[in-house]
């Protein structure tokens, strides 16, 4: 117990930058997500084209893969970046295409006649999109959201064989390092991913039983 | 329900891909040449030998992506100087190579592998430490490794591990070295596999790889003439079979073979077929009989 | 959405020609960086005082022509299907057996079936692989499998409660009017259907159980990437890394594409026709898991309140 406890530190240092982690890569991912979203609705075939190549790829791309080509092959073709920001690159293009598709669903979740509404009154598509239809497709948005984000906190473990040192790389690094509580080691670990997790997993539901009855 | 059908056939192959799984089990297919004879042999009722031998088959826990030590090909069978070893202990219980049950043991897991049984004994460039007594024991050494660095062939700067300080030197998530650099003041950066950390090294990221000198030699000779193996290794990581924690009999015998390996010269035969074509043959430690 | 349209006007022939234009242009720039891309790689680099060859150099490809080296990453794509397929299998048991207890209404198994749900959600597959190998000692394949098959147990299981409630009422009542008692009513009346409804939900989420399977390769299971990267990359060297790497690529898009178009023609097959017009929402969705499991709730709560079951003597 004593040894374990001497670990916390150590421990805290992995979750800091798994949270770093999540933090950094859901803000992008959602902005990347959200320019995906405009154009997979927008009135220029190419533009919409490229989104659905885009989701489509990212999201039968396992993210190891992923990994291996933000931290071996861009560097080979000169971006020279700390790791922790290939990182970021790599969680924010395997998560944008699930934002993407969240967005769409809450845009398809918006009356059709407040699109015609906004078309009538003369807006443009900039203008409903940005005015109209976005800020009432947030509010349905949010649950499906956070279930994105869930699995981003569990997907920052594989940053771990990449050169990062987040919570579940320091995990492997202190059960080799203490070879006779390699359990408790795990079981700390898997209850510091669940204090993420969990309180989010209940804020979704929640939001989305509060909206489920509204619409 | 006719639309229950399609279902029901996806569950059906799905059934059937199950239970060829179910049939091929763990380890991957066999080695097609004939392994030599090797003649039955007697040991004490009870003991862990007598059950191998009675068994025919002994589970050996090793690594599949160390160079020189223990390395998954194609074949599907591990080669190195670690699989030797086990080759050699398995002859003396009577066991022939093929009937030997490879199991890849990564870092994490070779402590809790040998508690569980899920091996019999773990030969896997096993670092004998007091903490991981506790809970294991071990026979041997039988190969003493030191920690060493590795570093491009036109690097003249590091030449000891005191130049490593506070410079980014990569290693391995989840092992000894890895540790020492922390310990020492460089700055680890980790990944998964050794061959991993050469394209850091490569461009420059890292100025250094730093490991069990052997897989670095192993490392160096894939690649050859891009990097170099610099300086005496700074640390003493005895290689150690892993066994189960009270079992004093196994251990002692298992030091007995080695010595008798040792002195028939099988030893050093394994090491020139694996680890000796890069590195050159030293006298190996006695086995520590605590 | 067939609004798409609503959002702008019908494009006239300046829009058209702007358009045009733009998808040109568009195109042109994505083949220049691929080539680009492509020459970079390609290009010899400097290390360590000598000089590497570029990545398309055959000297890096020579390995492929080695036909054991194909056996070997064949061997690595049937380990991915077998964990996936056996997963699979024991992930849809689950989820039955887990609906069926999330939605009893017997408090003491609803309530903590609930939390056991919530924890397996919340935890990261890769640990639970870890945690599973270390504990039960059950060997890499079953590490993996076992923590696929809980993992995606819950998801399938809320899918499933989903489908449930999304029946007609008079569904479960037929069936409990006819003298079928609780549970031969679930298994031989609801849950039939409610699979068939949600089946492309279900198999998009199988198609991501086949994904996880790349994350055995902490427990040391040899799967596509593993075997690949780790193995046949140490065993042949570092120069063959990028080679490998693209290969390995090629083979996860085909297997993953193949099975999520074959989930959204699942979607079209069974999207049921009947009087009802449902929006055959794409199954690949993420929301569409969390809409549907919360109006599982709503139906729960509601079915509950309303007594259903109280006077017919089995008690709901």
């Amino acid at each position: 117990m004593e040894q374990l406890w001497s670990l916390m530190p150590i421990f805290f240092e992995g979750f800091r930058v798994t949270l770093l982690l999540l933090v950094v890569s859901g803000v992008l991912a959602l902005v990347l997500g959200t320019v995906i979203a405009a154009m997979r609705i927008s009135p220029v075939p190419a533009l919409r084209g490229f989104a659905a190549v885009w989701t489509e790829i990212a999201r039968n791309t396992p993210l190891t893969l992923v990994f291996f080509f933000t931290a071996f092959v861009l560097p080979m073709l000169g971006v020279r970046a700390p790791y922790i920001l290939l990182a970021f690159i790599a969680l924010t293009y395997y998560t944008s295409p699930f934002v993407a598709e969240a967005l769409r669903s809450g845009i398809n979740g918006v009356p059709i006649g407040q699109a015609e509404a906004a078309r009538s009154i003369g807006l443009g598509f900039g203008q409903t999109v940005s005015l109209v239809v976005l800020p009432q497709a947030f509010r349905m948005t949010i649950p499906p959201l956070i279930n994105v984000f869930i699995a981003l906190t569990k997907n920052t473990s594989v940053a771990g064989g990449f050169f990062v040192v987040e919570l579940f790389a320091t995990t492997r690094q202190l059960a080799n390092d203490n070879g006779n509580i390699v359990i408790p080691i795990l079981l700390t670990a898997a209850v510091l991913y669940l204090v993420i997790t969990v309180p989010l997993g209940f804020v979704a539901a929640r939001l989305e039983k509060r909206w489920v009855v509204k619409r | 329900m006719k639309r229950m059908r399609l279902p029901l056939i996806a569950l059906a192959a799905a059934g059937a891909l199950a239970l060829s799984a179910c049939a091929s089990g763990d380890t991957p297919g066999a080695e097609e040449t004939t392994a030599p004879e090797v003649e039955a042999v007697e040991f004490e009722e009870g003991t862990t030998m007598a059950a191998l031998a009675d068994a025919g088959t002994i589970t050996i826990g090793t690594k599949f992506d160390q160079p020189l030590f223990g390395l998954m090909g194609p074949s599907g069978t591990p080669e190195g100087f670690d699989v030797e070893i086990g080759k050699i202990i398995a002859s003396e219980l009577g066991i022939s190579e093929d009937k030997i049950e490879w199991k890849e043991a990564v870092s994490a897991n070779r402590e809790p592998f040998i508690q569980n049984g899920e091996v019999d004994i773990v030969i896997a460039t096993y670092t004998i430490n007091d903490k991981r007594k506790e809970v294991v024991s071990f026979a041997g050494p039988y190969y003493m490794a030191g920690q060493s660095i590795l570093v491009l062939a036109d690097n003249d700067d590091i030449e000891s591990e005191d130049d490593l300080v506070g410079q980014p030197v990569c290693s391995v998530t989840g092992s000894t070295p890895a540790a020492k650099l922390a310990e020492i003041g460089a700055e680890p950066v980790l990944t998964d596999t050794y061959s991993n950390c050469l394209e850091p090294l490569r461009n420059g990221t890292v100025v250094a790889v730093s490991t069990d000198n052997v897989i670095l030699a192993g490392l160096a000779a894939q690649n050859e003439g891009e990097f170099k193996v610099v300086g005496k290794p700074f640390t003493e990581e005895p290689y150690g079979i892993g066994l189960a924690l009270e079992d004093t009999e196994f251990r002692m015998w298992i030091n007995d073979v080695l010595e008798k390996a040792y002195e028939d010269g099988r030893y050093e035969e394994a090491w020139n077929k694996t680890a000796g074509t890069v590195l050159p043959f030293v006298e190996p430690p006695a086995p520590d009989r605590y | 959405m067939t609004g798409t349209s609503v959002l702008f006007d019908a494009p006239g022939p300046r829009a058209r020609r702007v358009s045009l234009i733009l998808s040109i242009v568009s195109l042109v720039a994505i083949l220049g960086l691929v080539v680009w891309v492509g020459m970079l790689l390609a290009a010899p680099r400097e290390s360590g005082g000598i000089t590497l060859p570029g990545m398309f150099d055959p000297s890096r490809w020579n390995i492929f022509a080695d036909p054991q080296v194909w056996t070997s990453i064949g061997r690595g794509v049937v380990a991915t299907l077998q964990a996936a397929a056996v997963a699979a299998v024991g992930a849809i048991i689950l989820g039955i057996v887990f609906s069926l207890m999330r939605s009893s209404s017997i408090a003491w198994v609803r309530i903590p079936t609930a939390w056991l749900l919530e924890f397996l959600r919340g935890m990261p597959v890769l640990l639970m692989m870890l945690f599973i190998l270390l504990v039960a000692s059950t060997g890499a394949f079953w590490a993996v499998v076992i923590a696929l098959v809980l993992y995606n147990g819950t998801l399938i299981g809320e899918i499933l409660r989903a489908g449930l409630a999304a029946l007609p009422r008079g569904q479960r009542e037929a069936a409990l009017s006819v003298g079928m008692r609780e549970f031969q009513s679930k298994m031989l009346v609801e849950f039939p259907q409610a699979f068939r409804q949600m089946l492309p939900i279900i198999v998009a989420q199988l198609v991501v159980l086949l994904k996880d399977t790349s994350l055995g390769y902490i427990v040391g299971y040899n799967e596509i990437i593993r075997n690949n990267m780790n193995n046949l990359g140490s065993f042949y060297g570092n120069r063959y890394m990028f080679s490998l790497f693209a290969v390995t690529l090629v083979i996860y898009l085909v297997i993953n594409l193949t099975l999520s178009w074959f989930a959204r023609w699942l979607s079209r097959r069974t999207a049921s026709g009947g009087g009802r017009k449902r929006k055959t929402a794409d199954p690949m969705n993420p929301a569409a898991l969390l809409e549907a499991e919360a109006r599982a709730d709503e139906a729960d709560r509601a079915a509950a309140n309303r007594g259903l079951g109280k006077y017919d003597g089995t008690g709901r």
